[in-house]
């Protein structure tokens, strides 16, 4: 991991979401399902964004604008400059046979780059609302559907399947495929293990999700 | 000398930050693990972040068994924070780190605003170790008290080495839709730059009132901001918040520092050591000037 002064390539909407392509430098784009922390313009703190994309010489990110944080990051420009420190944390295991990609809502951000890593295998996903479903385009060979339809109802038998979504989704996934690999989210301060605040119990054990995850096995 | 305050750096996980300083700080240890508190734990606010952690942590006996040994394995000295319920926690944890060669110092956490305050004073506790151990014991006090002069007089009597300010104080976010509180147990501990002000009086108060070494802490994030402390009557800075933002920062504050010093003409960062108590160097810049205001 290091922590480079990057640029800002392009800043594309995409439905509500908005795709932050940074300029890569140095930085090791790790493996899918790991993160970044990006300087957030304004804030004290950074904020930890999943790779969605790593084309040659960039990073993009696919974020949310929901708290000042996230804002000030969808509104940089390119040419915009920001610290960026990465990549942290553990991804996903991409030894399997027959991987689905699951994803709700903004937790489809690490899919793509996922979906480019395993060959582009089928996935499925689910949105609040058309608006948010234009996102589903990012990802190859995926299937969209829009609540009241909930993506879990969409999951076959018998898959290896990878997910990233809000937590009600990642828990019903572990109840239907308890194989699955789990991206979780949890609010974090550094991303390297220093602050505890994204500390969880598992197995009775506390785990910090910015070490130990954020990519989990479901059972 | 640069440390990181305790509770912001894991030195196990992030070893190559800890050896970027001069001594490194563990995570307070209490005689028995702990889980911690509920989440959320973290959360930013306009000029600083809350924590609720609750003092998580391994506990005595995993500490000396596993952490320690991995820890001594940094080669950079070792401060051990210790914390607990009643005084006898205190004084058990810091008998057994009394022969424990790694060990360098011991602060003892009497302050930390996420768990219930021990009941016995802050002078019981410094006492009782005291008793514990050879070892250097640096007393962390709270700023959130009536008159921090005379719990720092209390600590120095009670045979503390030395001072570490501040700790945390009590702070509450609501989130702006539900107007509920965002952490999981209500409240958390203030960190961050608005903490720097009500360090610098601290330090101060407590420099005059005993004239303690102490460890400055409290919102810094650049080398002026530590030149301040100093200037203030800390003898050493803690870095505690800005790590999270910047694991860099340990290298970078302490170039900071001694180009500040070089600005003010002074060969070593030492020299500024309560030059904020002298008298004022040029007219119109003394400390009780309103018209500077």
């Amino acid at each position: 991991m290091r922590r480079e002064l990057r640029s800002v390539v392009a800043n594309e909407k995409m439905g509500p979401y908005t795709l932050l392509r940074v300029d890569r430098g140095g930085l090791d784009a790790g493996v899918p399902g790991q993160f970044f922390m990006l300087e957030a313009p304004g804030r004290l703190l950074p904020r930890p964004m999943s790779v969605c994309f790593a084309p040659r010489g960039e990073l993009a990110f696919l974020i949310d604008a929901i708290g000042p944080g996230t804002k000030a990051l969808c509104a940089l420009e390119a040419g915009d400059g920001l610290h960026v420190f990465g990549p942290l944390g553990n991804g996903f295991d991409l030894v399997l046979d027959r991987p689905l990609l699951v994803g709700g809502g903004i937790g489809i951000a690490p899919l793509p780059y996922l979906s480019e890593a395993l060959g582009r295998p089928p996935a499925v996903l689910g949105f609040r609302s058309d608006w948010h479903a234009q996102a589903a385009e990012l990802v190859p060979n995926a299937q969209a559907c829009v609540e009241p339809t909930l993506v879990t109802e969409l999951i076959p038998a018998g898959m290896d399947v990878l997910a990233c979504g809000p937590e009600p989704m990642l828990e019903a996934v572990r109840t239907r495929a308890p194989n699955a690999q789990l991206a979780w989210e949890a609010p974090m301060a550094c991303g390297y293990g220093a602050c505890y605040g994204c500390a969880v119990e598992i197995d009775g054990e506390l785990k910090r999700l910015c070490v130990e995850g954020p990519v989990l096995r479901a059972a | 000398m640069l440390l990181n305050a305790s509770g912001c750096l894991d030195g196990l996980t992030a070893p190559d930050v800890a050896r970027s300083l001069d001594a490194f700080v563990t995570k307070t240890v209490t005689p028995l693990p702990r889980e911690g508190n509920t989440p959320v734990r973290i959360a930013e606010t306009d000029v600083g972040m809350l924590n609720s952690i609750g003092l998580a942590n391994p506990g005595i006996d995993r500490f000396l068994t596993r952490s320690l040994p991995q820890l001594a394995e940094l080669a950079v000295p070792l401060w051990v924070s210790v914390g607990g319920f009643e005084t006898d926690d205190y004084a058990e944890i810091c008998l057994r780190l009394d022969d424990q060669a790694e060990v360098s110092a011991i602060e003892l956490n009497v302050s930390c605003p996420n768990v219930e305050a021990p009941a016995e004073s802050t002078a019981q506790i410094v006492a009782a170790a005291r008793l514990a151990t050879r070892k250097p014991l640096w007393a962390k006090l709270s700023p959130a008290v009536p008159d921090i002069a005379e719990v720092a007089r209390a600590a120095q009597a009670a045979g503390a080495d030395g001072l570490s300010l501040v700790n945390t104080i009590r702070g509450l976010k609501l989130d702006e839709r539900t107007l509920r509180p965002v952490l999981g147990p209500g409240q958390g501990g203030l960190s961050g730059p608005a903490l720097k002000p009500i360090a610098l009086a601290a330090v101060a108060t407590c420099y005059r009132a005993t004239g303690m070494p102490i460890v400055g802490m409290g919102g810094v994030e650049t080398g002026q901001d530590a030149l301040e402390l100093i200037a203030a009557g800390a003898r050493h800075v803690a870095l505690g918040t800005v790590l999270f933002a910047d694991p860099t920062a340990p290298t970078r504050v302490r170039e900071e520092l001694h180009a500040a010093a070089a600005q003010h003409g002074w060969n070593a960062y030492e020299d500024a050591y309560g030059v904020a108590h002298e008298q004022p160097l040029s007219v119109g810049t003394t400390l009780d000037d309103k018209s500077s205001l």
